[in-house]
């Protein structure tokens, strides 16, 4: 029974994932509260590391966590808000 | 042997041993390599340098590698007066470096090198990016040499043509069926999940420091001084913030005097945020959608975009972005004076030059060196359009009939 629980709980914790992006907000998104509304939308735990808002523009660089799928699914309703979605690390993909 | 002491957060300062990392775990930005610069200051010489081979690696002591360097003959390219194209654009001290001349016809053969030599001191037996040319061909090339594996990622939309120059080194050569976005994060989850030397992501600080020796050689090619102004292209801002170190540590070396040069970015209109931050006067470098021909710094989120941005205004630089027109007679205008056919990247830089000197910005005087850092072949589809040849038939009066007075009579 042990060890099936402590199975459960390794397939669990294999699926969750944690993903470092960066948001850029445009100046008519600047005062709502997206990032809030983002982890109690979805399962997804949001910890801002650095930021920069001024009253036109603004970015956050933040770390997500919670599984793929719900990661997913949050970013996608971001970006649908029309919030820009970027990694952290920049592009990968190079000349 | 090597002055590398650890990886330091470019941000926060944060110090981390040396190891495959890229990000600082508090607050997620950069991290580079950091040196005893006092044990290295009396360990070099302009002399013990000089005495080394006539690749990058004769400044091995100033890069983070230990073990036997992974070679395939890069660096000590030519540094050209390039008087024609002076004489063309008004500057009487014009040099070109032409970094086509490395191994695989680009600069990257520089990062990649300390990149893949850095990987088998780590313990790495596979390496791995993601690239649409210059980066592919280069990483392939290395672990062929250095008898690895090598995972390289492309984007789907890619033409196969442009494969050729990777695929002959025998990479494994995968073609993703997505967006560029999509890459970006496939590869960023290989990297968690694989025990890969991804050469631009877990390795970067250590790739980052081999396009230094873009600095160090032009220092040492011009007698141990450093430019007046410098115009080099940015895509990730990578380049450009190391020749930019280079030259600062030389300085700092006591190997060369105290630097003033002006650092000037060029970019591709259609891909130009860090250009487009420095206009605007801003801090920070918002991510656009790449469009244009110049594929090699075609990068809409450059990862040093914000370094880049910062050394262009602190040594009184600039930046300046061209059409893909203009990029197109960059390319023409090199390949007509000096005999240099580059890629785009180098058009944009010719023509980044043009409107440097035109506007002032560079001055007649002042001792100049442009980065010419990738060789036209590889793309040369992009100006195929352009040039159409005479045709003749083999008589000797068809060729006077079609020629007419364009053939010179002695």
């Amino acid at each position: 029974m042990i060890y099936w629980t402590q199975l459960y709980m390794h397939e669990k914790e294999e699926k969750m994932a944690i993903r470092q992006v960066m948001f850029t907000f445009p100046q008519n998104l600047i005062k709502e509260p997206i990032i809030y509304n983002l982890s109690h939308r979805f399962k997804v735990v949001t910890n801002i590391r650095r930021a920069d808002i001024s009253e036109d523009r603004g970015w956050v660089v933040l770390e997500l966590e919670g599984e793929e799928e719900e990661i997913e699914r949050g970013i996608a309703w971001v970006t649908a808000k029309g919030v820009r979605v970027d990694p952290v690390i920049g592009d990968v993909v190079e000349g | 042997m090597s002055y590398a002491r650890g990886l330091r957060c470019r941000k926060c300062g944060q110090e981390y041993p040396i190891q495959p990392l890229n990000l600082c775990d508090f607050c997620l930005s950069p991290l580079e390599v950091s040196y005893d610069y006092k044990a290295m200051a009396k360990g070099l010489s302009r002399e013990k340098l000089a005495g080394g081979p006539l690749t990058m690696w004769r400044y091995r002591d100033m890069l983070p590698a230990e073990g036997k360097e992974v070679d395939i003959g890069t660096g000590f390219t030519p540094l050209v007066k390039a008087d024609n194209l002076g004489r063309e654009l008004g500057l009487d001290r014009l040099y070109i470096k032409n970094d086509c001349l490395n191994p695989t016809y680009s600069f990257k053969d520089r990062p990649v090198s300390v990149a893949v030599t850095k990987a088998r001191e780590l313990g790495f037996d596979a390496i791995a990016c993601a690239s649409t040319g210059n980066l592919a061909a280069s990483v392939a090339a290395h672990a062929a040499k250095a008898k690895v594996k090598a995972y390289v990622f492309v984007p789907a939309s890619i033409e196969p043509g442009k494969l050729v120059g990777t695929a002959i080194y025998n990479p494994v050569l995968i073609t993703v069926d997505g967006t560029y976005d999509d890459v970006n994060r496939l590869c960023a989850a290989l990297t968690r999940k694989y025990n890969w030397g991804f050469i631009n992501i877990n390795l970067r600080p250590y790739y980052a420091e081999g396009s230094k020796t873009l600095g160090y050689e032009v220092a040492e090619q011009l007698g141990w001084r450093a430019p007046d102004c410098v115009v080099a292209p940015a895509a990730s801002g990578l380049l450009f913030t190391r020749i930019w170190k280079g030259l600062d540590e030389l300085s700092m070396l006591g190997l060369i005097e105290p630097i003033n040069t002006h650092m000037f970015i060029s970019q591709a209109a259609g891909s130009s945020p860090i250009v487009n931050a420095f206009q605007a006067g801003a801090l920070h470098v918002h991510p656009v959608e790449p469009n244009t021909i110049a594929k090699s710094i075609a990068v809409g989120n450059p990862a040093d975009g914000y370094y880049a941005l910062r050394i262009a205004r602190q040594s009184g630089g600039g930046a300046c972005a061209v059409t893909d027109d203009e990029i197109i007679s960059g390319m023409k205008l090199l390949a007509q004076t000096e005999g240099i056919f580059a890629e785009a990247a180098g058009g944009a830089v010719i023509g980044s030059l043009k409107k440097l000197a035109a506007s002032g910005e560079i001055k007649k005087n002042e001792l100049t060196v442009a980065f010419i850092t990738g060789a036209g072949p590889r793309t040369q589809d992009i100006v195929a359009d352009y040039f159409h040849p005479f045709t003749v038939k083999p008589m000797i009066e068809s060729v006077e009939e079609v020629l007419g007075a364009l053939l010179q009579k002695f």
